[in-house]
């Protein structure tokens, strides 16, 4: 367990890092290694399926961000509405806090009882479904509106994004009306 | 392919990039048709091949990619994934409800094995690399745009 509490502890400086940085690119970097962080927990905690899905998934955002963001004219601003902004943040963070330290109060400790649920999928999973990789087994059979959901977020977004970046369409900056495609 | 690489790349890059590609290719197809066998399912090696063909536009540009996989192809193959997963899920109620299993389960560690999870696998796979890089196309194309700067 100590391993675990020490990869936390590195999440929290690598997304303190990432705030306090002036800089994007290393901001950036700083993110990614609290994702890769996150996924040697899942290692630690024994679901190497989530880690892989973590790991590809964070080298994506790496490539993306990179890319995407790190430009020389990006608006960075640090000052401005700082007071206001503040307040709203402590706000939220507490009223955040409040709830959740309401709600996990009913829940049932970590890790107990253990193995309720689990147990019964790895008893029956493989006679009810024939897949020896019991994780798609719950994925794709028992929690299969999971997987519908998750490809129906990334259909949306994929078409989201070619909605707003198309070429084809888009309205002149001065308002005088569509640009040639 | 080796006439039209983006000149800020040497050629170390851009022969390690044309064998890595490949294997990163095999890699997400062998992670997306054993999703019901062993680790990794149809979203994992779905990002890995989104991954592969990101590398391919990283270091031979925009145009080579885009000669693979064109932007009307990706959105079709897209709404293929989405809509054949969709198909299994109401293919389920001939045996009873959605999402059912209504094909054979088969045995044990076998490629041919646990009804529709393959298949969902595939599905999922093509929607997820195909959606995903078209994502970063549009992003990357988005800044490259020379009217935008006006």
């Amino acid at each position: 367990m100590i391993e675990l509490y020490a990869l936390l502890v590195f999440m929290i400086i690598g997304a303190l890092v990432a705030v306090e940085l002036k800089d994007l690119l290393s901001s950036v970097v700083s993110v990614c290694a609290v994702g890769l962080g996150i996924s040697m927990a899942f290692l630690v905690l024994k679901a190497p399926e989530v880690a892989i899905t973590q790991l590809v998934v964070e080298i994506l955002c790496l490539i993306i961000l990179i890319r995407a963001t790190i430009r020389k004219d990006l608006p960075f601003s640090t000052s401005g509405r700082w007071f206001l902004n503040t307040a709203i943040t402590v706000v939220f963070v507490g009223v955040f806090l409040g709830a959740v330290s309401l709600a996990l109060r009913e829940l049932p400790k970590f890790g107990s009882p253990i193995m309720r649920v689990a147990s019964i999928y790895l008893r029956d999973g493989f006679a009810q479904t024939g897949a020896t990789n019991l994780v798609a087994a719950v994925v794709l059979n028992y929690r299969a509106y999971d997987r519908l959901g998750e490809a129906t977020v990334l259909l949306t977004a994929f078409v989201a994004v070619l909605t707003l970046l198309r070429r084809s369409g888009r309205v002149a900056p001065d308002g005088a009306g569509r640009e040639e495609e | 392919m080796n006439r039209e690489a983006d000149p800020s790349f040497s050629v170390i890059v851009r022969i390690t990039a044309r064998y890595v590609v490949r294997i990163m290719l095999v890699f997400g197809l062998y992670i997306i048709l054993h999703g019901q066998i062993t680790h990794g399912d149809g979203f994992a090696g779905g990002v890995m091949i989104a991954l592969a063909f990101i590398m391919l536009m990283l270091v031979f540009g925009k145009d080579v990619t885009l000669r693979i996989l064109t932007r009307p192809a990706a959105t079709r193959l897209a709404s293929v994934g989405a809509l054949l997963l969709l198909t299994i899920a109401l293919l389920g109620f001939t045996g009873g409800y959605f999402f059912f299993n209504f094909l054979g389960k088969g045995r044990a560690f076998q490629f041919w094995s646990a009804g529709i999870i393959p298949v969902c696998n595939v599905a999922i796979g093509l929607l997820v690399s195909v959606s995903l890089f078209g994502i970063y196309t549009a992003l990357s194309q988005f800044h490259s745009d020379p009217e935008r700067k006006s």
